[in-house]
């Protein structure tokens, strides 16, 4: 049978850069196709391609695409767009963005339902109002009527799908379609893509840099490199054997469960694409490399039903399994910071006068403590309020109340150059936390100034042994920030942090903006530099896998409170607490799931300007009762510094 | 002959500015972050050209601000008096223009005098126009005009397309050297446009540009070019003398505007909460109030404090000159508020950026807060808003002229001289070339200064990122 | 809703206060009677009588702030400042120098001046985002980019040469319309069309260039993307996606200067002989009638603080995402 997608030496220029070079591969209905790779290696393109939506500059160079049989790059623009929409669809990975905000949003899936479907009127009123109901939105009828704004990033994503199935399209492409998403939204998004696909017969086009994800929605799995298809093979096979030393080093640089010991990482980047690349693309960062692989271009080699491009298929070394080590558990005596009841409450001023009419709970009542040399992970949602935690720990916003001892002084208003120099900070997104106007050698000596840190005369020395300590070259500080990668950019990020030799370290998402490959590369920099410097740090996260990976302490926050606490493996082994077993068993996962009881959470994290009575969890828990919507529940230790916050767990123990 | 050199204050200003650019062109070429978005607009040929046509009316009114006061021819050597006109060194320059004054209007080219009048002739008194004291002076005969005209034209082209040739040989010799070719082999990468600058553009540009100036010096040696005006000045004069008010209004009203507008700016922005509602609440009543209307309120003060105070002012010129710097001074504290605002928005959000929390972390006073990570990086917004008012500020004012409230009326702009040539358009038949003549100038420096600003917008602008 | 409008409301009266008491400094402190006086008189007739004279005349012969001489409230009351100044919040403006109330004037000459801006207003703004629309349909392409030279170059020209030009080639060489004046009724309208086509001519330039921008970003973002991806055609993403969202900015940016269409511009008005309240600004400044500039300060500012408040409210009518509070 004739697949329903097919595409053949897909080759797409922008200007002078080759950004897919030769893709081949097909789709049939009711499959789903993973393309997986990491960012700027082309997946994006291929799909955009597909559809022939490229941006500005950039055009199909040659290649064919066949969908049902027709060729999609040979038809005039007239009856491509009968294609886009109606045949293959597409979904975006910005849902805030890729809605238009000023028209509503039954308006704008009847626009591809009269395109489409020739509906008009209150039909495509009707049928609207079907399509949100068969991708899971609540209340449907009164959804046609809001704007894109009005709802959440989860209801955005699934509008989203309804509208590019108000087509009735046989192929859908979602290019990364959950990673603005939080975990929990994520697997209800996956679910929902899932079901469709199967009840309609679609093929689907998945894009991802998630193996996780593809572990779990995928039939088929290619990988992408530099423009190039490296690999390619069903999803069992893969995930037992992958074949392309690429593959391979993917998983080995991902955090896993129990892990403790040195991730493996991909050394260099990801070649400029617009240079004439000769052999294989991943030649320079292969550690297999042979001089064949750097003047010859690799073809495709079958293994079983899996396809490789690698003069080495099959010839490579059996995979290690990585030595686990487990994290230690021993406790320090005594704690490095001490948090008792920290707020943080910003005031909603409303009216005439701009009364303040109430209060945002970002953070309610959090107590903390960390150990010198140990980590502490922060772990929840957006807006739970983890990352104003971090903030007001270093007083970057004025926490309401609240106390905080560090090294055994009460932090004030009025040491707080004291706290400076015992703590700092390391920000999510290395190109917004450098300054792009300033030398790196300048942007390292700021806090020292500052803070009046050694010798005016020994600053200089000193950057150079912190240039050093983060593993960036010596010139480095007289160059400017954008030239560096995302990850050597958070190195500088990190060196900036460690220039004032401070003993707490907040990171706040330190990797999230990263690769795979990169994000090990910080993690393992993270922990070395914790062994040979004594550093306590605060990880605020959403990312599980890296918590698992460094933490020894974990924080679940829910709504600005702490709802459960304890030593890592407790936690994540063996979580207490309904909102952590979700988050846990949320997660999408190369193995298989194990463990207590899987629970997918309904809805949304309510508005933390007008969190639930009772239990803040308890519209969403699947074990709510009476209790739970009356009054909030205490603190229930469970032993070994291990405790929750729940009425349901209380009455177990 | 002696000279008393006078340095009015807009003269002290222009080359203060001066100086201020030439030590920021010097910082800039160290800094590789600021180099690299004026090295895109070196490459854009519109760009580029635009420059040159700026260049040539810069080095007119930089010469125009160079004054002084000839020595009277006769008064003694031990106690010299001075002459009380004020002339520069672009006077002295092109004194035949300012010397060779007719009656009244004559036309452009012409050898008589526009009116016609009753003159004796052969003992009849016919009526007829007179001959100009100057222009067209050197011909016997009226039908030999045309042909002399035509000679001086051509001459002036030849001699223009002479120089170019000399200055492109010059500057193939230099460029290949300096490239380490051979003349030939860098004209031939002329040719083919194989340069990183846009060389064939510049090059054309140079080249019409003293072709232009060739045939208007040898016009200009016997006629007036652009004619004379009511009072029988020389047109073109007039209109190359106005060149320095366009440049001084369109600059120094925007060396007012940005301290108040990057203070102020950054300041609400960055500091909110009081601070910034006083800022707002003094822009908001600034920019309430109709600008034309301050601009006159504050004008017709500055006029009062003038004629009550004349003994401050030892010449008509300083008069003139403490009046227009009045005019830039009102029009900049009018007009910050635009730039102002933008700033306040850029600050406020900086402000958030995680790189200026870092620095919070570390305790870094707010006054490094701004000068390091908030100024730098709004630094573009001010540039391109510097070339963008340019053009504004110079077409402002032509219109204020009109409304009475601009310039002196002694002063030369080509706003007075649109002014003093209106009413003549009811003439019949029409006077048409003192309004063209400033007209044409403004146009071309406006034109100039916009497609300039553009290719700094186009380079500076992240937000554009390049996109046409 | 209400609340905000009430609370906007509130808050443009400190600014009006501050523009009084800003103009009330220039034209009586820094400025003083006796100096306009003078300046008015001219140097002739300048004698202290005649000064005092004058001052009485136009009723600028009491204490500025403070009225030690008089009684009770009076001493208030009874000053420049109260009776030249506070007396406009109440939009009484006194005589002008012609002796004339300048309070009937605005009245009378506000119809005229808005007979003039509102169509050149209007059609201005379509023409400009049509013209725009036009340039990002054929983006890239040698279309848009001599668009944009010729909006550069009309742009680049002074708003006096339209004027001039179209006087006296549309009037005087072609005879087409008339030259200048103004009537009311019907008859009007031959008066009104060559200022209405200046005006608009002379704003193309830099309207269509301005909007351009703003629908050439619009264009980039992700819902256009989104739009295309759905199978809609170029016409229908511009004309529906891309203009709905490039009105908010165009939109609230025109509404905001609405209000001072009643000023009518300067100098069409002037140059087209329109009895509206821009001639009788600019023959006020050339007379040094300080009264009636007082009072079409106070006029602007006011026009202007409603066009902020329309601004507001207009915001939140197009685009859903503002609410006001």
């Amino acid at each position: 049978m004739k697949p329903l997608l097919e595409v053949r030496d897909l080759v797409t220029d922008i200007g002078p850069a080759r950004v897919v070079d030769g893709v081949s591969f097909h789709v049939a209905a009711g499959e789903t196709y993973a393309l997986l790779g990491e960012s700027g290696c082309g997946k994006s393109m291929t799909a955009l391609s597909l559809m022939r939506l490229l941006p500005d500059g950039g055009r199909v160079s040659s290649g064919a695409v066949e969908l049902g049989g027709e060729n999609v790059l040979g038809l005039p623009e007239r009856d491509m767009r009968r294609v886009r929409g109606g045949q293959m669809a597409m979904i975006f990975q910005e849902p805030m963005l890729a809605l238009n905000p000023v028209i509503k949003v039954g308006e704008q899936i009847g626009e591809a339902l009269a395109l489409h479907q020739n509906l008009g009127g209150q039909a495509a009123r009707e049928a609207a109002r079907g399509l949100l109901d068969a991708v899971g939105v609540p209340d449907a009828v009164r959804r046609l009527d809001t704007y894109p704004f009005e709802l959440s990033g989860g209801l955005r994503q699934r509008v989203m799908i309804a509208m590019a199935l108000a087509g009735q399209p046989r192929l859908l492409i979602a290019d990364e379609p959950t990673t603005a998403l939080d975990v929990t939204i994520q697997a209800q998004v996956l679910d929902v893509l899932r079901r469709l696909k199967t009840e309609r017969q679609m093929g689907m086009l998945l894009i991802t840099h998630d193996l996780g994800v593809v572990a779990e929605n995928a039939d088929r799995v290619g990988v992408m490199y530099a423009g190039e298809l490296v690999e390619e093979g069903g999803r069992d096979t893969f995930f037992a054997s992958p074949q392309h030393p690429y593959s391979r080093m993917l998983f080995d640089a991902l955090p896993r469960p129990g892990d403790g010991g040195r991730l493996t990482t991909i050394p260099g980047q990801v070649p400029p694409l617009d240079g004439s690349l000769v052999g294989c693309r991943f030649a320079r960062r292969c550690p297999f490399a042979i001089a064949r692989c750097r003047d010859e271009s690799p073809d495709w080699q079958t293994i079983n039903d899996q396809r490789v491009r690698c003069h080495l298929a099959g010839t490579l070394p059996a995979r290690i399994e990585r030595e686990v080590t487990a994290q230690t558990t021993a406790r320090a005596a005594k704690a490095l910071l001490q948090v008792e009841g920290l707020k943080v409450h910003f005031p909603i001023r409303r009216g005439l006068i701009q009364r303040t009419v109430g209060h945002v709970r970002a953070v309610d009542d959090v107590a903390l403590s960390i150990q010198a040399g140990r980590t502490l992970a922060l772990v929840g949602e957006s807006g739970c309020g983890k990352t104003t935690v971090g903030k007001a720990l270093l007083r970057l916003v004025e926490p309401t109340a609240g106390s905080i001892v560090l090294g055994g002084e009460t932090i004030t208003a009025k040491n707080a150059s004291t706290l400076r120099r015992q703590a700092q900070m390391v920000f999510q997104d290395p190109f917004s936390s450098l300054n792009p106007r300033m030398r790196v050698a300048d942007i390292l000596l700021e806090g020292m100034d500052a803070l009046g840190v050694g010798a005016a005369g020994e600053r200089r020395d000193a950057v150079a042994q912190l240039l050093n300590r983060v593993g960036l070259p010596d010139d480095a500080g007289g160059r400017y920030p954008h030239a560096f990668s995302g990850g050597q950019r958070q190195r500088i990020a990190i060196a900036r942090a460690l220039a004032v030799s401070p003993r707490l370290v907040i990171c706040d998402e330190p990797t999230s903006a990263l690769d795979v490959s990169v994000q090990a590369q910080i993690l393992n920099l993270l922990k070395d530099l914790q062994d040979s410097l004594g550093l306590a740090y605060l990880f605020i996260t959403h990312n599980l896998s890296v918590v698992d990976y460094l933490a020894h302490d974990v924080a679940v926050m829910y709504l600005g409170r702490i709802v459960e606490h304890g030593a890592a493996v407790a936690v994540l082994r063996a979580p207490r607490h309904p909102y952590t077993l979700a988050l846990v068993s949320a997660v999408p996962r190369i193995e298989a799931q194990t463990g207590p009881g899987i629970i997918r959470l309904a809805g949304d994290q309510p508005s933390p300007l007008n969190p639930p009575d009772g239990c803040h969890f308890n519209p969403r828990c699947p074990y709510a009762s009476e209790v739970c919507r009356q009054t909030y529940p205490g603190q229930t230790d469970l032993g070994n510094g291990h405790w929750v916050r729940c009425h349901w767990v209380a009455g177990q123990v | 002959m002696t000279i008393h050199p006078v340095i009015l204050w807009t003269d002290a200003l222009i080359f203060a500015l001066l100086a201020a650019v030439l030590v920021l062109v010097w910082l800039i070429r160290r800094q590789e972050h600021l180099r690299a978005p004026w090295r895109v607009v070196a490459q854009r040929p519109m760009a580029m050209g635009a420059a040159l046509v700026l260049g040539v009316f810069v080095s007119i009114g930089l010469l125009d601000s160079l004054h002084y006061r000839a020595q009277l021819p006769d008064s003694p050597a031990d106690a010299p008096q001075y002459s009380v006109e004020v002339l520069s060194v672009f006077d002295a320059l092109v004194d035949g223009l300012r010397a060779r004054q007719e009656k009244t209007y004559s036309a452009p080219l012409a050898m008589q005098l526009y009116a016609k009048e009753f003159v004796q002739r052969d003992g009849v008194t016919v009526r007829d126009s007179s001959r100009l004291q100057h222009g067209g002076a050197h011909l016997a005969q009226a039908d030999a005009r045309l042909p002399d005209i035509t000679r001086r034209a051509l001459a002036g082209a030849a001699q223009g397309a002479l120089a170019s040739l000399l200055v492109f040989a010059g500057l193939a010799v230099w460029q290949a050297r300096r490239m380490q070719t051979s003349p030939g082999a860098w004209l031939a990468a002329w040719r083919g446009g194989r340069l990183d600058w846009p060389a064939r553009t510049v090059v054309l540009m140079v080249a019409t540009m003293l072709m232009l100036g060739g045939v208007m010096m040898q016009l200009a040696a016997g006629y007036h070019v652009f004619g004379t005006d009511k009072v029988g000045q020389d047109v073109l004069y007039i209109s190359l003398k106005s060149i320095r008010t366009g440049l001084v209004i369109g600059t120094l009203t925007t060396l007012v505007t940005l301290p108040l507008a990057i203070g102020f700016g950054i300041a609400a922005g960055y500091f909110r909460g009081w601070v910034d509602d006083v800022i707002q609440y003094v822009y908001t009543v600034l920019n309430s109030i109709p600008g034309v209307l301050l601009i006159a309120a504050a004008v017709l003060i500055v006029q009062v404090y003038i004629e009550s105070n004349p003994d401050i002012f030892d010449t008509a010129a300083a008069r003139a000159d403490i009046r227009l710097l009045a005019l830039c001074l009102i029009m900049g504290v009018t007009s910050w508020t635009g730039l102002a605002r933008l700033l306040r928005g850029e600050s406020l959000k900086l402000r958030t950026l995680d790189y200026v929390e870092a620095a919070r972390a570390f305790g870094v006073s707010n006054a490094r807060i701004i000068s390091r990570h908030i100024f730098p990086n709004v630094f573009h917004l001010v540039l391109i808003a510097i070339v963008l008012d340019f053009s504004g500020l110079v077409l402002a004012e032509a219109v204020l002229s009109y409304i009475g409230v601009g310039v002196d009326p002694a002063m030369y702009s080509w706003g007075n001289m649109i002014n003093g040539a209106r009413l003549e358009l009811a003439r019949e038949p029409v006077v048409w070339w003192q309004l063209g003549a400033a007209f044409a100038f403004m146009f071309t420096l406006v034109l100039a200064a916009n497609l300039f600003a553009d290719g700094v917008r186009d380079a500076f602008d992240p937000r554009l990122g390049g996109r046409r | 809703m209400l609340a905000y409008i009430l609370r906007r409301l509130l808050y443009a009266i400190p600014i009006l206060i501050g523009v009084n008491l800003l103009t009330f400094t220039l034209f009586f402190v820094v400025n003083t009677p006796d100096d306009i006086a003078r300046l008015q008189l001219g140097a002739k007739h300048v004698t202290p009588e005649a000064i005092e004279r004058w001052k009485v005349e136009h009723g600028y012969d009491k204490p500025l702030m403070l009225n030690a001489a008089a009684a009770g409230s009076a001493q208030f009351t009874d000053t420049i400042f109260f009776k030249h100044s506070a007396a406009m919040f109440v939009f009484e403006f006194g005589k002008g120098d012609d002796g004339r109330n300048i309070g009937n004037e605005i009245r009378t000459r506000m119809g005229p001046s808005l007979a003039i801006a509102l169509p050149v207003f209007v059609i201005g703004l379509l023409v400009n985002i049509t013209f725009a629309l036009l340039m990002v349909f054929f983006r890239a392409t040698y279309l848009d980019l001599w668009g944009v030279v010729l909006c550069v170059v009309l742009m680049s020209i002074s708003g006096l040469f339209y004027i001039i030009a179209g006087q006296y080639f549309i009037a005087k060489l072609w005879n087409l319309l008339p030259i200048s004046g103004f009537a009311g009724g019907i008859d009007g309208i031959r008066f009104i069309l060559l200022p209405v086509l200046v005006g608009v001519v002379a704003g193309i330039g830099s309207g269509s260039r301005w909007y351009r921008t703003i629908f050439l970003e619009e264009i980039g973002k992700d819902y256009v993307r989104t739009a295309r991806a759905k199978g809609l055609g170029e016409v229908r993403v511009l004309f529906r996606h891309v203009l709905k969202n490039g009105m908010i900015p165009i939109l609230t940016g025109a509404v905001v200067v609405l209000p001072l269409l009643f000023m009518g511009s300067l100098i069409t008005e002037s140059f087209f002989g329109i009895p509206g309240l821009g001639s009788y600004t600019i023959d006020a400044i050339q007379a040094q009638d300080f009264a009636v500039v007082r009072a079409m300060v106070f006029l602007g500012s006011f026009l202007y603080i409603v066009g902020l408040i329309l601004t507001d409210i207009s915001y939140s009518w197009v685009d859903p995402r503002v609410r006001l509070q």
